[in-house]
């Protein structure tokens, strides 16, 4: 059965919708760090993210192992991710200090 | 692993056996267009360039018509030059002969005419034609190919799969000793700073640094904020956030090996590796810099769509959008699923893009060779016309 969304890296703490999910959708998600279950929380367009781990506001969103943006505020698994709680460093990585 | 191209007299291998028909410069551009079409086995290179220009611009132009003349899948080249351009085509012509191969030329003005030019012109690349078409396809290793790579008409789908696949196919090509070559600076801003860690040395994590600030101040002495506008609706509505994540998406399709080294735009790049060409992201400026750099097989994974190749370089299209793949199949090559997850899916997605590049290497040819589609490159200037 092919997986509804996609984690790319192991250190990853969001997940890419590959069809429109819907709000309470349930999802069991393989990927090279094992097997996670999450529950939405929102509907979440194809190419969309959602949250696979508690993100405190402030930390990292982090996409292919690398830091994405900053949360604007406390993020749950199953949460949409996108530009109303994540703001951009604005692609100046010395403002992540080290990466991760 | 082997792909069987054409040997040329310097050395290098070619993957097609065209005779190019070059302009000079804007204003020969239809007589090269006609030669171009009068002759089987011709492919024209135009541009909007060569005269009116600052002095390095000029400079910028002829070397790039000159490394263009250099690409291995030229066979021989016809130069169309009006005859009062700024770009000097006896020295455009000279840089070319170095490479061994048969370099002629059509002054328009001097000859007297359109009419009279294109018939100088056709005469001229016949004999060019039949002489190059002697040549035979041998075997060669895959470690003689320089690889282009581009991502193009991007949405989230490319960061997924296609992109990810574009660079386990150029770590392959590296690990066998050929070269990859990618490049629009445009396109590394917001995740420079990874890239820079995976410089070779540290003058060429500098130079990363450098190019992506240079692109930058250029767009703000415009008043244009190149970081202000990322991303842009378009992508914000497919699901990209911030311009490091579609930045990330995006240096992903040149692999994980160490960069050699950064070129400037025209430059030819030497020895094995993977390389960075400083270009900009918009297709017709930036397949010419893969041309110039002696690219003979470029990878071109794009999201919505985008329909072009180049003249005389085979230009694979890959795709992990199923509507586009489906839509667009007059101009898309290959489709890998953007649910291949994990390191292992990658690979193997990877390895059979790899056999794919081997086959157009060998002759195989792409959608956009057989649609015709890509008469148009330019050359990327950075200054006013004047």
């Amino acid at each position: 059965m092919k997986q509804r969304a996609v984690i790319l890296n192991v250190e990853d703490n969001v997940a890419t919708a590959l069809v429109d999910l819907k709000s309470k959708d349930g999802l069991e998600l393989k990927f090279a760090g094992g097997t996670i279950t999450i529950e939405l929380n929102s509907d979440i367009p194809f190419g969309h993210k959602f949250s696979i781990a508690n993100i405190e506001h402030g930390s990292q969103v982090i996409k292919y192992g690398e830091a994405i943006g900053i949360a604007k505020v406390k993020i749950h698994p199953g949460d949409y991710v996108h530009v109303h709680n994540v703001e951009s460093a604005r692609g100046r990585g010395d403002l992540y200090g080290g990466t991760k | 692993m082997s792909f069987a191209g054409y040997q040329r007299q310097n050395g290098t291998v070619g993957t097609r056996n065209y005779v190019g028909i070059i302009s000079m410069v804007c204003c020969a551009n239809d007589v090269a267009w006609w030669i171009s079409q009068g002759v089987e086995g011709c492919v024209p290179f135009l541009h909007s360039h060569g005269c009116g220009q600052t002095q390095p611009d000029l400079d910028l132009v002829t070397r790039t018509i000159t490394s263009v003349g250099w690409n291995p899948n030229l066979a021989a080249v016809l130069l169309v030059s009006l005859g009062c351009e700024s770009v000097l085509v006896d020295k455009i012509a000279e840089g070319i002969m170095q490479t061994g191969k048969r370099v002629e030329k059509v002054i328009i003005q001097k000859i007297g005419g359109s009419t009279r030019a294109v018939a100088e012109g056709c005469r001229l690349a016949r004999s060019m034609v039949i002489e190059v078409s002697k040549l035979r396809r041998e075997d060669f290793p895959d470690s003689a190919l320089m690889m282009g790579v581009k991502c193009g008409a991007s949405d989230t789908t490319s960061g997924l799969a296609a992109n990810p696949i574009a660079g386990a196919a150029c770590d392959l090509l590296i690990d066998h000793g050929g070269s990859c070559v990618f490049g629009e600076t445009t396109e590394f801003i917001g995740a420079e700073h990874i890239l820079a860690q995976r410089a070779a040395r540290p003058e060429v994590a500098q130079k990363i640094r450098n190019i992506v600030e240079l692109m930058e101040k250029r767009a703000m002495a415009m008043g244009f904020d190149m970081r202000g506008g990322q991303p842009t609706a378009g992508n914000i509505a497919g699901g990209l956030t911030t311009i490091e994540e579609k930045s990330l998406g995006a240096i992903v399709k040149g692999g994980s090996k160490p960069i050699q080294e950064v070129y400037e735009y025209g430059e030819r790049p030497q020895g094995n590796g993977l390389f960075i060409v400083d270009t900009p992201g918009r297709e017709p400026e930036f397949l010419t810099a893969l041309a110039a750099a002696g690219c003979q097989v470029v990878v071109f994974t794009t999201g919505l769509g985008a329909p072009q190749g180049f003249p005389f370089i085979p230009v694979i299209k890959v795709t992990s959008n199923p509507t586009t793949y489906e839509r667009l199949e007059d101009h898309i090559d290959m489709f890998v699923e953007p649910t291949i997850n994990g390191d292992s899916g990658i690979t193997q997605a990877g390895e059979a893009l790899y056999q794919e590049i081997l086959a157009v290497a060998s002759g195989k040819q792409t959608k956009a060779e057989v649609t015709g589609y890509g008469n148009f490159p330019n050359i990327f200037t950075l200054g006013p016309t004047i």
